[in-house]
């Protein structure tokens, strides 16, 4: 059967033991790859020839803004499988998604300003790239908030994946609005440090961030989704016999 | 068997959107509050500002939208209300008709009430804050399939707070975002015609909008319809 896989996918009890065995290597992997990349962005990559060394943080920035991104993405799809599929675990998956894009995405903008500070010399330009950052954090946001405002638990899913598919549909278009009205109010005045013309010695180590950032993006949703799905299945067995201490607590499976 | 039942689809909606414009003209009311809100968010500038028509002149396209997008937001919120109260939403889902008829049906209705009312009060307001006589005929047309779209887009958000008691807050935060390619386009459009150039591009690009939430949003807020009401 083609699809077993895919069906598996709708039963969190088997999400819940399979991710045990990824958790074993993937927590060491995101480590491993998140202290390369820092370090060897942040110690041994050479100096940036105008910006001396503030560029550094870039090995912080934007790795979470390429992350925070695709994030979004993740979320949607996984809404989108869970409404039309009606299986728990992806809106569970959807759920978790939104707090930790939400983080990213504020890293993306602390960083950001910190980083414009010295360069820019500004914490905030009203930049076509600085506003998308914003409007997905309130996109994010508003999704965490509208999840959390719901009185029934399947309705709030439910709504969350709606509104995060109509959120995808819209991304590209804020994305090209905000470009758009950037180029028609500022001509250039800000020059960005093209990828393109980034030197090896650079993109290496910002490239081993990036992947370290997804792995961290993945590493937190699988730990979000396991706390939901302990969450929301306490009342079943094999919750009760994982956790047998929690459970003859009654109300302290909630944990 | 059943023929003398089957009620054609069109005429179905055709019967929510008189329903809706009868009850519309009954809360008279409901026409006229965005109508007010708009002219007392437009009079506040000044006042919070500056008066000096310069200024007013600058900030004049761009605060014409704002407050449109603010008054179709504020309005937005009882689009489903009471239909949700007295549960007729209950009965639209059981109708034969499908529901995203019934809703464009309603959001028509609702367009033509707000929408359109906004539209057609946005020169006089123009006209307070001494907008360059260039703008108007921009803002006009911009505002027409403009408003369309914040009222598509902004009907998901009616839906899918109906059920929420303090639902209101909750759907401006949730559909303000969504909200920023219209305003960006639209006051670009009456920047672009004040500054002498042409705003055809933009008025296109409100055009290919408003045909794709047309298509879209329909469909998202029966969906959504169903998810508030069947909890």
């Amino acid at each position: 059967m083609a699809w077993q896989w895919f069906h598996r996918l709708g039963s969190p009890r088997w999400f819940y033991e399979k991710s045990n065995r990824w958790l074993t290597w993937l927590i060491p992997l995101t480590l491993v790859l998140l202290a390369t990349g820092f370090i060897w962005g942040l110690a041994f990559a050479p100096i940036d020839a105008k910006q001396g060394n503030s560029y550094r943080i870039i090995f912080i920035h934007m790795p979470a803004a390429v992350v925070a991104l695709a994030g979004y993405y993740v979320m949607a799809i996984a809404g989108g499988i869970g409404l039309i599929w009606r299986m728990k675990l992806p809106l569970m998956m959807m759920k978790s998604a939104a707090p930790v894009g939400a983080v990213l995405t504020a890293l993306t903008l602390i960083t950001g300003s910190l980083w414009g500070h010295p360069t820019w010399g500004t914490f905030w330009e009203w930049d076509a790239r600085n506003i998308f950052m914003l409007i997905l954090l309130f996109l994010y946001l508003g999704i965490v908030l509208l999840g959390s405002v719901y009185p029934s638990r399947d309705a709030a899913d439910k709504a969350c994946a709606l509104l995060a598919l109509v959120g995808t549909v819209n991304v590209p278009i804020i994305y090209k609005s905000v470009d758009w009205w950037y180029s028609l109010h500022q001509p250039a005045s800000i020059k960005f440090t093209g990828e393109s013309s980034i030197y090896s010695s650079m993109l290496y180590p910002l490239l081993i961030s990036v992947l370290g950032y997804y792995c961290l993006f993945s590493l937190a949703l699988i730990l979000y989704t396991r706390h939901e799905i302990l969450v929301r299945e306490a009342r079943t067995k094999w919750v009760k016999d994982l956790l047998p201490l929690h459970s003859k607590g009654g109300r302290s499976a909630s944990l | 068997m059943a023929d003398a039942r089957v009620v054609s689809i069109w005429r179905g909606s055709k019967a929510i959107f008189w329903r809706d414009m009868r009850l519309i003209w009954r809360h008279r009311s409901d026409i006229v509050n965005p109508v007010v809100f708009y002219l007392i968010g437009i009079t506040m500038l000044p006042l919070g500002i500056d008066a000096s028509r310069q200024l007013l002149a600058a900030i004049a396209p761009g605060m014409l939208w704002i407050m449109a997008m603010l008054a179709t937001l504020l309005s937005l919120d009882a689009l489903f209300r009471s239909d949700f109260e007295d549960g007729s939403l209950i009965q639209f889902q059981l109708s034969d008709q499908p529901l995203y008829l019934t809703v464009l049906g309603k959001v028509f209705a609702y367009w033509l009430s707000t929408g359109l009312p906004l539209t057609l009060i946005a020169p006089i307001l123009g006209l307070m804050l001494s907008l360059p006589a260039d703008g108007y005929w921009a803002l006009v047309f911009t505002l027409i399939p403009g408003t369309a779209v914040l009222a598509l887009v902004g009907a998901l958000g009616a839906a899918l707070t109906v059920c929420l008691r303090s639902g209101g807050l909750v759907m401006t935060l949730i559909i303000m975002p969504l909200y920023l390619p219209v305003l960006i386009i639209g006051s670009s459009a009456v920047s672009n015609a004040v500054a002498g150039f042409g705003y055809q591009r933009e008025l296109a690009l409100l055009g290919a909008g408003l045909a794709l939430a047309l298509i879209i949003m329909p469909p998202a807020i029966a969906g959504a319809l169903k998810i508030s009401s069947n909890q």
